[in-house]
C-alpha cells in the first residue's frame, strides 16, 4: 500500500464530511418529530422546537395513555400483524415446496408458475379489486387486509429459490425411509429454511404493520382500523382542508391540530420498526443475496 | 402408482394458494370487463349494461386527464433517474470509506426510511416543511418570508420526488455496494502495481465492474413508468396541488371511490396496467435476454 497522498487525505476528509452531512439529513428529521412530541404545545405549534425539546414534557405519551383510539387501533394492529403473518407464513410455505420440484419429480410444475407469474406481470387494479372484495363479503373485516394479499408471489420466489438449494438426496433418503411429501416438508424444509422463514416473516410483519391504504379502502367502521390507517387519517383530514389561501387561514389550521400529540402518535407508528431495525437490516441484506438475482 | 400419489399431495399443496389467487388475482382481471359497462354495484358484472369503448372515451376527453398522465410520467421518471444516480454515487463514496463501522452506521442510517411507511414519513414531512415548521423557520432566519412548500405546485412536486429518494435509496445503494464487494479484488492489486490512483481505478474497474447492476436495476425499473408512488401522493397531496402531483392512480382513487364512476375508473385502471404489462413483460424479456436474469 501507498503512503497516502495529501490529495487522498483531503478527499477521505470530504468524503466523511459529506456522508455524515447526508446520514444527518436522514436522521434529523425523526429527532425534530421526537423532541415536537416532548415539548410544550405552545412552543410545538409556534415553530420553536428544532431539534432539543421546548418546555419538555410527557404530556402528550401521557394524554395517548388515555386516548382510545391510538390504543384501540394499536390492538388492531398486532392482530392484523398476527393474523395476517401466520397466514402469509403458511401459504408461502406450502405452496413454494411443491414448485422448488424439478419437472420429472411433479409434471405440472410449469403450469402452477405460468398462472402464479402472470399476476406479477398483470393485475385488476384498484377498482375491480375493491369489487371483488366486496362481493366475497370482506368488507369492514379485518380478512379484507389478509386475505387479498394471502400469498405473496415475491416472497413465495425467494422460499422456492431457497429450497432448491437443498440438496435433493436430502429428500431421497427420506422418501427411501418412506416418508411422503407432506413429512418432508414439515420434518426436514422446515428445520433446514428456518432462516428463510426469518427474513421472509420479518418483511412480512413489517409490511402488514405498514400498511394503512387498504384499511382505508376497505374498512368503513374507524374502530376497526390498525395503526397505520388511523394515523393516515389524521393526516390526510388535516391535508384535505388545505384549500384556503391566505398565511393566517393556514396558520390557523395548523395550530388547530394539537401537535405535539400528532406527532407523538406518529412517533409511536415508527417506534416498532426501530426497535426491530438492527435485526431486520441483517436478515434483509441476507434475504437480498439468498433472493432473485441468479446467475 | 407410487408417483401419481406423491404428485395428488403436491396439488393438494398448492390449492390453497391457487384458490387465494384465483380470487383476489383473477377474479379482479376478470372484473376489467366493468371498464366496458355501464358498472352499477348492484346489478354487479353480469347484469351492468356493456358500453363499449365509452367509458374510455369519457376519461381521455375529461380535461384533467392529459395533465394527470404528463404528472406520472414526469415524477415517475426523474425518480426512477434518481433512484440510480443517487444510489450509485452513495455506493462509490461508501466504497471510499475504509473503517468498517462508520460504513456500516451510514448504511444503517440510509437504509432505516425504506422500513418505515409513508404515514409516518408523509407526516413527518408535512410537520417539517409546515408554515410553522423547521424548514421555513430557516427561511425565514434567512430574512425570507416563509414559503407555502405544501400549497404550491413546484415545489410540493419536489418534495414528493426529494422524500421518495429519501426513503427509497437505501435499498439500490445495499443492492451496488454488494455489487461493487463481488468485484474480483486482484484487478485492483494490478491496477496499483500499473500506477492507477483511486479514481482511475474506480473509472476503470468499479464502474465496469457495476455495468451489469446498473443495467438490470435501470431496465427493470422501467416497467414502472406509470408507477409515481400512490400511497405516499395520497398521504401528502392536498387540492391546492392536484395540478402538478395528481398522478393517474389517485386521479383513479377518486373518481372510483368518491365520485362513484366504477365504469370510468376502472377503464383508466385498465389502460395503466396494459402499458403497464407491455413495459414489463419487454423490460424482464431484455433483463433475462442479456443478464441471465429470471423470476422462477
Amino acid at each position: 500500500m501507498h503512503k497516502p497522498t495529501l490529495s487522498r487525505k483531503m478527499f477521505v476528509i470530504f468524503n466523511s464530511a459529506l456522508l455524515t452531512a447526508i446520514t444527518l439529513l436522514g436522521i434529523i428529521p425523526f429527532i425534530h418529530l421526537l423532541s415536537v412530541s416532548l415539548s410544550s404545545n405552545t412552543a410545538a405549534m409556534a415553530g420553536e422546537v428544532k431539534l432539543w425539546p421546548v418546555g419538555f414534557n410527557f404530556d402528550a405519551y401521557r394524554y395517548l395513555g388515555q386516548k382510545v383510539e391510538f390504543f384501540r387501533s394499536f390492538g388492531v394492529s398486532i392482530e392484523r400483524v398476527a393474523l395476517g403473518t401466520a397466514v402469509n407464513m403458511f401459504l408461502c410455505f406450502i405452496s413454494a415446496y411443491p414448485l422448488s420440484k424439478s419437472i420429472d419429480q411433479f409434471k405440472y410444475r410449469t403450469v402452477y408458475v405460468w398462472f402464479f407469474a402472470i399476476t406479477m406481470f398483470f393485475g385488476g387494479g384498484l377498482i375491480p379489486t375493491y369489487i371483488i372484495v366486496k362481493n366475497t363479503g370482506l368488507i369492514d373485516s379485518i380478512w379484507a387486509l389478509i386475505l387479498p394479499g394471502a400469498l405473496n408471489v415475491w416472497n413465495m420466489v425467494l422460499m422456492l429459490n431457497f429450497f432448491r438449494t437443498i440438496p435433493r438426496e436430502l429428500d431421497e433418503a427420506a422418501t427411501i425411509d418412506g416418508a411422503g411429501h407432506w413429512r418432508i416438508l414439515w420434518r426436514i424444509y422446515l428445520p433446514v429454511s428456518l432462516p428463510s422463514i426469518a427474513t421472509i416473516g420479518l418483511f412480512t410483519i413489517v409490511g402488514h404493520w405498514n400498511s394503512w391504504f387498504d384499511g382505508i379502502l376497505y374498512l368503513n367502521s374507524p374502530e376497526k382500523y390498525p395503526l397505520q390507517t388511523y394515523l393516515s387519517t389524521l393526516i390526510m383530514s388535516i391535508n384535505s382542508q388545505m384549500t384556503s389561501v391566505s398565511i393566517e387561514q393556514i396558520k390557523a389550521m395548523e395550530n388547530l391540530s394539537e401537535k405535539t400529540l400528532q406527532t407523538a402518535q406518529i412517533f409511536m407508528g415508527a417506534l416498532p420498526i426501530m426497535v426491530v431495525y438492527p435485526f431486520l437490516q441483517k436478515y434483509f441484506v441476507k434475504g437480498m443475496t439468498v433472493g432473485s438475482v441468479k446467475e | 402408482m407410487r408417483t401419481l400419489k406423491k404428485e395428488y399431495i403436491l396439488h393438494l399443496m398448492l390449492l390453497p394458494g391457487v384458490i387465494v389467487t384465483l380470487i383476489y388475482a383473477y377474479g379482479p382481471m376478470a372484473g376489467l370487463v366493468m371498464a366496458f359497462q355501464q358498472f352499477e354495484p348492484l346489478s354487479g358484472f353480469f347484469h351492468s349494461k356493456f358500453v363499449g369503448f365509452d367509458n374510455f372515451k369519457y376519461v381521455f376527453a375529461m380535461p384533467d386527464f392529459k395533465q394527470v398522465l404528463w404528472n406520472t410520467i414526469v415524477i415517475a421518471v426523474i425518480k426512477m433517474v434518481l433512484f440510480l444516480l443517487v444510489p450509485l454515487i452513495l455506493a462509490l463514496l461508501l466504497n471510499e470509506v475504509t473503517k468498517r463501522w462508520f460504513s456500516r452506521f451510514i448504511q444503517s442510517a440510509v437504509f432505516l426510511p425504506f422500513f418505515l411507511s409513508w404515514t409516518v414519513l408523509g407526516g413527518v414531512i408535512i410537520e417539517l416543511f409546515s408554515l410553522s415548521g423547521p424548514v421555513n423557520g430557516l427561511v425565514t432566519a434567512t430574512g425570507l418570508k416563509p414559503i407555502m412548500f405544501m400549497l404550491d405546485n413546484e415545489w410540493f412536486r419536489g418534495i414528493v420526488i426529494g422524500s421518495d429518494v429519501w426513503k427509497g435509496m437505501g435499498y439500490n445503494m445495499i443492492v451496488m455496494l454488494a455489487a461493487i464487494t463481488g468485484i474480483n479484488a486482484t484487478l485492483y492489486e494490478a491496477a496499483e502495481v500499473d500506477g492507477a490512483g483511486r479514481w482511475k481505478q474506480m473509472i476503470h474497474i468499479t464502474l465496469p465492474g457495476m455495468a451489469p447492476i446498473l443495467i438490470l436495476l435501470g431496465v427493470l425499473s422501467l416497467g414502472g413508468i406509470l408507477n409515481a408512488g400512490f400511497e405516499q401522493i395520497l398521504i401528502m397531496y392536498n387540492p391546492t396541488v392536484y395540478e402538478g402531483a395528481d398522478i393517474i392512480d389517485t386521479f383513479v382513487y377518486r373518481l372510483g371511490m368518491f365520485s362513484q364512476q366504477f365504469g370510468p375508473a376502472a377503464a383508466v385502471g385498465l389502460f395503466k396496467s396494459a402499458i403497464s404489462l407491455v413495459l414489463v413483460s419487454l423490460t424482464y424479456y431484455a433483463a433475462y435476454k442479456y443478464n441471465n436474469y429470471r423470476i422462477f
